[in-house]
């Protein structure tokens, strides 16, 4: 019985697939104009002179700003909204991020002014005639070379191009375990930089009505309460009140849709100066040189094992390229969303962790899919299996000796790591189990004996990666304390309309994850109504309560949450209703299905009916209030932990270097599953984005600070002929603490499976005598790792 | 991603696009190359003359031995060409790993030809086969051998003025086409076509150099015919001496590898 675990179609895909969803850039403003932005073709260089002459004359032409008029009429900087403070102390260095760039440009792409026309071919062409005089300075690029002697320096407030450093563990205990390993595995690697290319370019239009003293933003957010309080407070000092911010449809974002952009300022701040709406839709070049890239850390890790393979201590120091400017939640992400997940799935006893955030001149770099879980992750897990392969031991067997053992945090305690976290509940062995049988390992190993002996240039390989990360970030007293600048609660408003049908206001907001499916199937489960009787509201801040938005996996662990809290104020004063139509005492009453019944009788009273009593009160309990609808704020106890177990079976072409992904076991546990199939679709996109980065995906600048990977030209996306059919999988261990048990499962895939491909494709190469190999794996690579082994 | 305004033409006949023709002025056939390079600004022609519904322009038809291609035939329409697969393989193989399917149903032979890509499939199948490409301009026609027509980055031996009519294709015995395709932009990191027509065996390569070539050297080891120990050894000598492509997805050394290896993988197929 119940909606919940039922793979309910989504009832947003009516829209999305006959080309009736409505993104931002489908809205049409009467008297709208259209902006084009001027940006840096360098990646570093000082401006001398911004001349709009040419550019103010050119047809259609109703407006131009540069980062002077914006100073002189007081726009602030963009802010950041996570403070990591220096080890020592020393605050974090926070210099300007200025809405336009007015004396420096620091990355290709950086705005310099916006140009505003009666249409975008007339604003594109004008944007051309703004003639910028550049004193064109040294770049730096890379993370390691950002803070070498004589690099250039991007800020005179924050030097040595480091905003702030970050440790978190026991480096004493992490060395002395280290230094009396019988074995220690010693690796250094890039995490490559990711570019996030969600498919709908972003788009913002500005809206201010005179009449009203009034500002409409429509942005493609993620967060619009996030974005309408970081552009109010922090950078026009505008009345709250009186600004409303829009996010309609989102075609996806991987996270680059969290962050509060330049273009979101100028299309609201310009619409006040001229009086009319503008819009900017991002081209696609424009979408890889200024949405926020992900990853990009670089890291020396060392792993000790004893002599029986257990591991006593790991140390990790890694530099994160922040880019030139700190984006809204950057410096979190190599701190508190990394760090702190390197316990991974072991009992490891000495961990620490040491890392440096770096300014380079390149695109911001921020959160993408998975967040700094993806980047401990391939830590841990790249680590562990070259233990393996050092030491001769089987890489599963390795890894399930050192597994923390099964913990459910109700009967037994969460477990607390050396790594600040307390993980929720646990049992890391069955998923790995269930993923070897499901791979038929022994059979695989077989096989593999068996290519070897004979020779036959078929290099098959088997890797895994057993991981854990950490979702639905909270609670908000604790992250306030680690330096949040935000709080991480969840609201949910359910009103229950006359007629009993429900309309749900969420502060959470899909960009492409089917909440209007999963969370109608919590309510219809909730309130026994049917989900074609649910409608889900979200996205817009005069209709939704004050709420954070989606990432980080959070939106049913804890915006599904703040929707049951409502629906459970909603059914305690129900049931007073119900009682006093019932005449029957409250304590008396049950509530399934939809109904409540006197226990032991047929007398009951349906959902609707109490409904209608709710707003036509004739017969009514005294001094009840009338009508039937709550808003609830939840703020979690702790994140959620979901975990799984992956294996990757590849065969490599030695001759050309290209890796074919044979089989991709995949057996994760998110806890519990209200929707099987947007689960499934979410592992798929997660475990394809993860080969992405593992074979393919890559963001290459040149020295002076070009991104030469700036199209799809260049820039390769996994596509379904590089897939094999996934085979997917669950184990099922609720979250004990909130009343779903859900975990999340939007980001797994792409945490879990980068590791498991670079481990397979090693094992394959193994025996020719290759050692290390860096992501992307992509033939040229792979094919001089072998040309240099053998 | 907005061109630049330009003024536009669509003639009905081959005639009315020669007088349209002028220095600003860009042909217009499936606009696949075309287009993207107007969209990112990298090319703002005045005016595009749109030839893609001259009809006099697509055809594939047999004319004594040889296949006749019109220009504007689709990628498409040759792949899936009997008298192409038949005839011609190589180019009909070509023709059928170029981009995606919504590119094979818009792009046209001639309009790739006249691009002349680097990394575009068609060029060493012409090459190989030994193909003429028929053009036309104001002071009439004439007939380019393909050994002359490509001749560097984006550079053909077709004068402004001109326009591609057709191409002539003659028939092979065999002929092959293999390719290593970008794993992005789907275009050759390395293309490598091969024919045999009576004994001789030709061999070009896309995606090597700045433009389509014939591999001499190749050829020469393999006078003597085709064998596994011919193949291997005109195979190991592929690009010598020649000036190779080298990017961030592959380097030259890679590359001149990947030639060795995909002559082997054309010349193997038509032995």
């Amino acid at each position: 019985m119940g909606v919940i675990g039922q793979s309910v179609k989504r009832v947003e895909d009516q829209r999305f697939i006959t080309g009736k969803g409505r993104y931002t850039d489908d809205i049409a403003l009467p008297n709208s104009t259209f902006a084009a932005i001027v940006r840096s073709p360098h990646a570093h260089a000082a401006i001398n002179n911004v001349d709009t002459t040419a550019a103010a004359a050119a047809d259609g032409v109703v407006a131009i700003f540069t980062g002077a008029d914006l100073e002189a009429a007081g726009v602030g900087g963009l802010p950041c909204g996570w403070q990591v403070d220096f080890k020592s102390g020393d605050t974090m260095k926070e210099p300007a991020h200025p809405v336009l760039a007015a004396t420096k440009v620091r990355h290709v792409g950086d705005p310099v002014a916006i140009v505003l026309a009666e249409s975008r071919e007339q604003a594109a062409d004008a944007a051309e005639l703004v003639v910028v005089d550049y004193e064109v300075l040294d770049a730096v690029v890379s993370a390691t070379q950002a803070t070498a002697e004589g690099a250039p320096q991007l800020f005179d407030d924050a030097p040595n191009n480091t905003p702030f450093d970050w440790e978190l563990g026991d480096q004493a205990a992490t060395d002395a375990a280290l230094a009396s390993a019988a074995h220690v595995t010693t690796l250094e690697f890039d995490n490559q930089r990711l570019i996030p290319n969600a498919i709908e370019p972003r788009c913002a239009i500005g809206d201010y009505d005179g009449a009203r003293d009034h500002y409409t933003l429509y942005t493609s957010s993620q967060n619009p309460h996030v974005i309408r309080l970081l552009m109010t407070a922090f950078v026009l000092g505008l009345p709250e009140h009186k600004v409303r911010v829009v996010s309609p449809d989102v075609g996806g974002g991987f996270g680059s849709k969290i962050f509060h952009y330049a273009e979101e300022v100028l299309v609201t701040w310009c619409s006040r100066q001229i009086g009319r709406p503008v819009k900017w839709t991002a081209s696609r070049s424009e979408a890889f040189l200024t949405d926020a890239h992900g990853r990009d850390h670089h890291t020396k890790v060392d792993l000790g094992l004893d002599a029986d393979g257990n591991f006593v201590g790991l140390r990790v120091k890694t530099v994160a390229n922040l880019g030139a400017y700190l984006s809204t939640f950057a410096p979190c992400v190599p701190t508190y969303l990394y760090g702190t997940l390197l316990q991974g799935l072991y009992t490891t006893p000495a961990v620490h962790v040491d890392v440096t955030g770096v300014f380079t001149n390149t695109t911001p770099v921020d959160a993408l899919r998975g967040a700094g879980r993806p980047e401990a992750t391939y830590v841990l897990e790249r680590t562990v299996e070259q233990a393996a392969l050092e030491t001769g031991r089987d890489p599963a067997q390795l890894r399930s000796q050192n597994f923390i053992p099964a913990f459910d945090g109700v009967e037994q305690e969460g477990y607390q790591t050396q790594v600040a976290l307390q993980y929720d509940s646990g049992n890391y062995g069955a998923a790995l189990e269930k993923a070897l049988a499901a791979i038929g390992y022994d059979e695989l190993r077989a096989e593999q004996a068996q290519a070897r002996a004979a020779g036959n240039g078929r290099h098959i390989g088997i890797g895994f990666s057993t991981y854990i990360e950490a979702c639905g970030i909270a609670p908000s007293a604790v992250v306030g304390a680690l330096g949040a600048r935000a709080g991480l609660f969840e609201s949910a408003g359910v009103r229950v309309q006359p007629t009993g049908k429900v309309t749900v206001f969420t502060g959470s907001h899909s960009h492409g994850q089917g909440h209007e499916t999963t969370f109608a199937q919590v309510v219809a489960d909730g309130l026994g109504v049917g989900i074609e009787d649910v409608d889900i509201i979200h996205g817009d801040t005069e209709s939704v309560p004050f709420g954070m938005g989606t990432y980080g996996s959070r939106s049913l662990a804890v915006g599904g949450t703040a929707i049951v809290k409502s629906m459970d104020k909603i059914k305690e004063k129900g049931a007073k209703i119900a009682a006093h139509l019932l005449e029957a005492a409250e304590e008396d009453l049950e509530f399934a299905e939809g109904s409540w019944t006197v226990k032991g009788t047929d007398q009951s009273i349906a959902f609707g009916e109490v409904a209608l009593a709710a707003y036509v009160p004739h017969n009514f309990p005294e001094g009840l209030e009338p009508g039937l609808e709550f808003t609830s704020f939840y703020d979690p106890a702790n994140f959620t932990f979901p975990f799984g177990a992956h294996i990757a079976v590849v065969e490599v072409d030695a001759e050309t270097g290209v890796v074919a992904v044979r089989r991709y076991v995949a057996v994760d546990d998110v806890g519990n599953i209200v929707n099987p199939m947007i689960v499934e679709g979410q592992v798929h996109g997660g475990i394809t984005h993860g080969i992405g980065q593992a074979l393919f995906e890559e963001a290459v600048y040149d020295d002076s600070g070009q991104l030469i990977s700036g199209s799809y030209m260049d820039y390769v996306l996994p596509r379904a002929d590089d897939l094999p059919s996934f085979e997917t999988d669950h184990t099922v261990t609720p979250c004990p603490h909130n009343p779903l048990g859900v975990k999340g499962a939007g980001e797994t895939g792409t945490i879990g499976s980068p590791p498991a491909i670079v481990n397979a494709v090693l094992d394959a190469l193994w025996p020719l005598g290759v050692r290390d190999l860096a992501m992307p794996l992509t033939p040229q690579k792979v094919w001089q790792a072998i040309q240099q082994a053998s | 991603m907005i061109p630049v305004a330009f003024d536009y033409h669509r003639p009905s006949s081959v005639d009315e696009a020669i007088e349209l023709l002028s220095d600003d002025a860009k042909l217009l056939a499936g606009g696949h190359s075309l287009l993207p390079a107007m969209k990112l600004r990298l090319s703002s022609p005045g005016a595009l003359i749109d030839i893609g519904r001259i009809s006099e322009l697509n055809y594939i038809r047999d004319d004594g031995g040889t296949i006749a291609i019109g220009a504007t035939t689709t990628h498409h329409q040759i792949e899936s060409s009997d008298l192409v697969s038949a005839n011609a393989s190589a180019l009909a193989q070509a023709a059928s790993v170029i981009g995606d399917p919504q590119v094979r149903n818009k792009g046209t032979i001639g309009g790739s030809l006249a691009h002349a890509d680097p990394a575009a499939d068609y060029p060493a199948a012409i090459l190989a086969l030994g193909a003429e490409i028929v053009v036309r301009g104001p002071d009439g026609g004439r007939s380019i051998p393909a050994d002359e027509f490509f001749i560097d980055l984006f550079l053909t031996a077709l004068a402004p003025d001109e326009i591609i009519t057709e191409v002539r294709v003659p028939a092979a015995d065999k002929s092959a086409y293999v390719k290593f395709p970008h794993p992005a932009s789907r275009f050759a990191v390395v293309g490598c076509a091969v024919a045999s027509t009576g004994g001789a065996v030709k061999v070009a390569f896309t995606g090597v150099a700045n433009a389509a070539f014939r591999d001499s050297g190749v050829e020469e080891a393999l006078s003597g015919g085709l064998s596994e120990e011919s193949i291997a050894a005109a195979a190991a000598q592929a690009a010598d001496g020649q000036e190779v492509l080298a990017d961030h997805f592959a380097g030259e050394e890679y590359r001149r590898h990947l030639a060795k290896v995909f002559a082997r993988k054309a010349l193997a197929a038509i032995a």
